[in-house]
């Protein structure tokens, strides 16, 4: 088979080849990985470091001609011990657990589905996996008009199937539901990410794996749980990894729907930091919440990914 | 494939798998076609008490979308020369006149050129990233890894200060190439960890083959291992793209005049005294179909992509 | 950066001395993306013709013109050359050098600031709040006010059964209580086969609206944010016991007479849920009513316009904005040529004409004015009475901690308004320690 394609690269002599000729592989490599780690050095690690000096101050970008002090430690404290953010936190966990959850079972559910081949899977495919193209920013800002009790899709949908009257009850109001309502929103868009990547996981277990199995007259059952759910597996670990991750920082979706209300009911940490930083120019203060929000989830992903490692080896 | 195989499912459960997923599409579609329908609803019609459902189709969202107007007081809105086309028309019904063009167009450009050109920039080198960590024997490998990995972990508004300072003392702030470089750098991490999976399930024989009949490392990647990885390229351009052209934190902050992508101008577009939902959902509608069409050209390779692992030792 | 300030300040001062020789010919003006920002580039349209400099705009969206402007002015940009900011950050944009100061410049072009309203010169001109340092010129007066289904209020029927309940003619409310009442009449009552509601009012949580809507009640009542202006001592003040009472009064308004699902509602949704028909009153900015008059479906014969009711005082939540010169414009003499003609009478009653707030004594003072417009009469009353923000340079963080303390007892009904109130003053009192004003 390389015959062919070696006797075209023969004829055509390729100028960048030949100056590339004499390269061992490890430059090759270097010449290949520097691009990269130098674009995320300028871009990410520098201002992440210039970030961690700022969180050191009582620095605000809006005052430059205010004198800048060095207070040490004081803005983590001060965020460490505030009640305020701890409940913050609790709020960016539930909907982090809540969101995950769901899209793992849904998109997993879905993949599962569709890898029976049915007819016309590729196109309801494509069709489902339209909600995680849109811009989260009109996601947000149309689902409040969906969520309007009198002139929107929802409450008219559930007065239609259960007949509980439409005014009745406000998706982003009190009562408890704007939590959830949130949620919903979320996995409505990125189920179908999660969804695709389970459906890759699922078709990457060759077909005789199964067929051994059949010959040993294990179950389908037995098979789900001995053969599909572990070799899916890392497969959808990373979706929960790359989810986890954007649904931790995410504040766009949720800012347009609710502002972090009712009271403080929606109120993510990266919401709170948003206002912090560039509503009341705490610079120094929100550095601080910065990394204390990534050093959080930079912990929490080096644990997953060593798990994630694990489960792959096997 | 044999007429027979124990992995092949029966009929029956394609027949259930097949209902429930059309189902699914269904209830997960409603939105979106309300969305669309909205664009194309009257002023009134879109925010009706309760909501309609039958209505009679308008372009007022969209001729809102792309014109800026304004009222004139009654006596010389009756001594204006009759409307000259069919947008004109649609606006005098609502007793205004076409001031101008919005700034949609231009907004919707910068939106093509930054989201496109962050996709092709974060495809190019996530490749050749990807390409090294898959086949040679990088140094502390798996830590660098990592490293790209976690650069996706920062909030953006972590970085915003410092990357708002430096970017203004560049002179990059709200231009289209600081976008384009800022985008490229929060998708590189998910397209170096994408397009290595790919690689790692390229056989090495096929490389190895290659050099053994004359070629070089470099050439044996552009003319085989490129294109075996088409397919994994073509899904993770996807991926970058929908992040890029979608995205809005960084967009609201760093961009203003002259590279303000779409995001930040369609929820906010404001008619005659309130949102103008018509016209936001023409602009969302409009705004959704190039990656639509883009995924749809794709979707072999988006779902041929995500199979690849299927030739896994 | 004390460089460039020091550049703009005595370029302010050069352009005096220097003459209009080297301008380059173009200006551009930031405000917000609504109506009277269209009626505004209608009326530079003279400017242009008289100057010879082309006009741009750039005009934001509401929910992101403080960011995005503040954004701008804090980076030194030279995006605005002129900019029609609101009324809160002209302590920051003043203390900060953003803004350059215009007295030297009024002065010499004989621009007298008692040709403007009072209350609009005070709340969008000066800082020190008060002083005589100005750092804009009157451009758009504003203030929270109410309108209703006129048409709803005139059928007999609902006329009758109004009388029989509260012995009293169905009309336009004269105090917050009667507004409570007919807001509640409303509630949930049949109209033409739909269930309509009572009021639709500002709970919006995430950047002003609660609070530039509960304000209107609060100091109705008698809330001030001080015992004495400029002591910042405010126990006794901001939790009196008229303020407490004010906030439950929202809070029951809120509760028993708007429509479901009005819970995170500024500007935009208070004008859909009158445009929908859902409810027989709602409040707003005077910014608004030329539009709403206009509307083909809910306009005309369908609507009237109140002002604010009063309760202990009169009094209405002041919005609006004045016009200023950024320091950091490279056409200084275009900017301030721009102001020159914006401030003249004749331009000002233009201004007016289009649907512009003018805040000219010229146009509110003229005989005529009243009847010009169904709410012209309640905009001089209403601007006769307004209460604005802190102007602080702090003001974002004494907002937000407003917002979550309302929004909090208001609508996730947690705690008492005393509770709230008196937290409030916490907070503030961190902020204004940090500040180190206290």
């Amino acid at each position: 088979m390389p015959d062919p394609i070696a006797a075209v690269a023969r004829a055509t002599p390729d100028p960048i080849a030949r100056k590339v000729r004499g390269l061992s592989d490890r430059a090759i490599a270097w010449l290949f990985v520097a691009p990269t780690i130098f674009l995320l050095l300028a871009i990410n690690i520098f201002p992440l470091i210039w970030t961690v000096r700022l969180s050191f101050t009582n620095y605000r970008a809006n005052r430059p001609n205010e004198e800048v002090e060095w207070v040490g430690l004081r803005n983590y404290v001060r965020i460490l011990t505030d009640d305020g953010i701890w409940a913050n936190m609790q709020t960016t966990a539930h909907f982090l657990f809540w969101t995950l959850f769901f899209q793992v079972l849904i998109g997993f559910t879905l993949a599962w589905l569709i890898n029976r081949k049915f007819k016309g899977n590729d196109l309801l495919t494509t069709l489902i996996v339209l909600p995680m193209m849109l811009s989260p920013a009109v996601v947000g800002n149309f689902w409040t008009f969906l969520y309007q009790p009198q002139i929107g899709l929802v409450n008219y949908v559930v007065e239609l199937v259960t007949g509980t009257p439409a005014s009745s009850f406000s998706m982003l109001g009190p009562g408890g539901y704007a939590p959830w309502s949130i949620v919903i929103v979320d996995t409505w868009m990125w189920t179908p990410f999660v969804m695709l990547i389970c459906l890759a996981g699922l078709r990457s277990i060759p077909d005789y794996i199964y067929e051994a199995a059949e010959i040993d007259r294990a179950s389908k059952w037995r098979q789900f749980w001995t053969i599909t759910i572990p070799m899916v597996l890392p497969f959808l670990m990373l979706a929960v990894l790359f989810r986890g991750i954007e649904n931790f920082k995410m504040f766009d979706m949720v800012v347009l729907l609710t502002g972090g209300g009712p009271g403080n009911e929606t109120l993510l940490a990266s919401i709170d930091l948003k206002r912090e930083a560039f509503e009341k120019w705490r610079t120094g203060y929100s550095s601080a919440y910065a990394i204390i929000l990534f050093v959080t989830v930079f912990g929490l992903a080096s644990i997953y990914v060593k798990a994630l490692n694990k489960v792959k080896e096997r | 494939m044999s007429a027979y195989s124990v992995t092949e499912p029966t009929g029956r459960s394609k027949l259930v798998a097949g209902l429930l997923v059309t189902l699914y599409a269904v209830v997960t579609l409603l939105p979106l076609v309300w969305i669309i329908s909205t664009g194309f609803k009257s002023g009134p019609d879109s925010i009706s008490y309760p909501p309609k459902v039958v209505f009679d189709p308008s372009l007022e969202g969209y001729v809102n979308l792309f014109t800026t107007r304004t009222r004139v007081a009654a006596e010389e809105f009756q001594n204006l020369p009759p409307p000259e086309t069919w947008y004109d028309e649609i606006v005098r019904d609502s007793g205004m006149v076409i001031a101008g063009p919005s700034r949609f167009g231009e907004r919707f450009l910068n939106s093509v050129i930054i989201g496109f050109g962050s996709t092709f920039l974060s495809i190019f080198l996530g490749t050749l990233a990807a390409y090294a960590f898959s086949r040679f024997k990088v140094p502390l490998k798996d830590d660098l890894l990592f490293f790209i990995l976690s650069t996706r972990m920062m909030p953006p508004i972590a970085v915003a200060i410092p990357i708002y300072l430096m970017y203004r003392e560049l002179g990059l702030s709200d231009t289209h190439l600081g976008m384009i470089l800022l985008y490229t750098a929060v998708n590189i991490s998910l397209a170096v960890w994408l397009l290595k999976g790919f690689i790692d399930e390229i056989p090495r024989e096929y490389e190895e083959a290659a050099l053994i009949d004359g070629y070089t490392r470099f050439q044996a990647f552009r003319k085989v291992v490129l294109p075996q990885a088409a397919t994994g390229i073509a899904s993770t351009a996807i991926f970058c793209l929908i992040f890029a052209w979608n995205e809005y934190a960084f967009a609201v902050l760093l961009t203003s005049g002259t590279a303000q992508t779409a995001p930040p101008f369609i929820p906010t577009i404001i008619g005659v005294g309130g949102q103008d939902w018509p016209a936001v959902a023409a602009g969302a509608t409009i705004f959704l179909l190039p990656v639509m069409i883009f995924t749809i050209l794709l979707r072999k390779h988006l779902l041929r992509g995500i199979t690849f692992g299927a030739v896994r030792k | 950066m004390k460089a460039r300030l020091l550049a703009a300040t005595s370029a302010a001062a050069l352009c005096f001395a220097g003459g209009a020789s080297a301008q380059s010919n173009e200006l551009t003006l930031c405000w917000a993306a609504w109506d009277p920002a269209n009626a505004l580039v209608e009326l530079s349209k003279d400017f242009e013709a008289q100057s010879g400099i082309k006009m741009n705009f750039e005009f934001v969206p509401w929910p992101n013109f403080a960011d995005r402007m503040l954004n701008e002015l804090n980076s030194g940009g030279q995006l605005c050359d002129l900019l029609i900011g609101d009324s809160q950050w002209i302590g920051g944009s003043a203390e900060n050098g953003h803004y350059v100061k215009l007295n030297d410049f009024f002065d010499k072009e004989g621009i007298s600031m008692d040709d403007f309203a009072p209350a609009t010169v005070y709340a969008y001109s000066t800082w020190p709040k008060g002083t005589p340092n100005y750092y804009a010129l009157p451009a758009m007066g504003d203030a929270n006010g109410w309108f209703y289904r006129k048409d709803w209020f005139a059928r007999p029927e609902i006329q009758a059964e109004f009388k029989e309940k509260y012995g009293r003619d169905l009309a336009e409310p004269k105090t917050q209580k009667e507004l409570l009442e007919i807001a509640q009449f409303f509630q949930g009552r049949e109209i033409d086969g739909q269930t309509v509601y009572g009021a639709s009012i500002f709970t919006e949580r995430g950047s002003e609206g609660i609070t530039m809507g509960a304000t209107g009640a609060l100091y109705a009542w008698g809330f001030k944010y001080e015992n004495t202006p400029g002591s910042y001592d405010m126990e006794g003040a901001v939790n009196s016991p008229a303020a407490v009472e004010g906030l439950e009064f929202y809070k029951e308004l809120y509760k028993t007479a708007t429509p479901p699902g009005y819970d995170n509602a500024y500007m935009e949704q208070s004008l859909d849920a009158f445009k929908s028909g859902q409810v027989a009153m709602a409040m707003n900015w005077f910014a608004f009513f030329p539009g709403l008059y206009a509307d083909p479906n809910t306009g005309g014969d369908k609507i009237d316009f109140f002002v604010n009711p009063a309760q202990n005082q009169p009094a209405s939540t002041l919005g609006g904005q004045g016009i200023s010169v950024v320091s950091y414009t490279d056409n200084m003499d275009g900017a301030l040529a721009y102001i020159k003609w914006f401030a003249q009478p004749d331009v000002q009653k233009k201004w007016w004409s289009m649907g512009g707030y003018s805040c000219h004594r010229a146009v509110l003072e003229d005989p005529e004015f009243v009847n010009s417009a169904p709410f012209a009469g309640d905009f001089l009353e209403a601007m006769g009475a307004v209460q604005d923000f802190w102007q602080e340079p702090a003001y974002a963080s004494l907002l937000l901690a407003m917002q979550e303390r309302l929004h909090n007892y208001v609508v996730a009904d947690q705690g008492t308004a005393q509770e709230a109130l008196d937290g409030l003053i916490a907070d503030w009192t961190e902020v204004f320690e940090d500040e180190g004003k206290l």
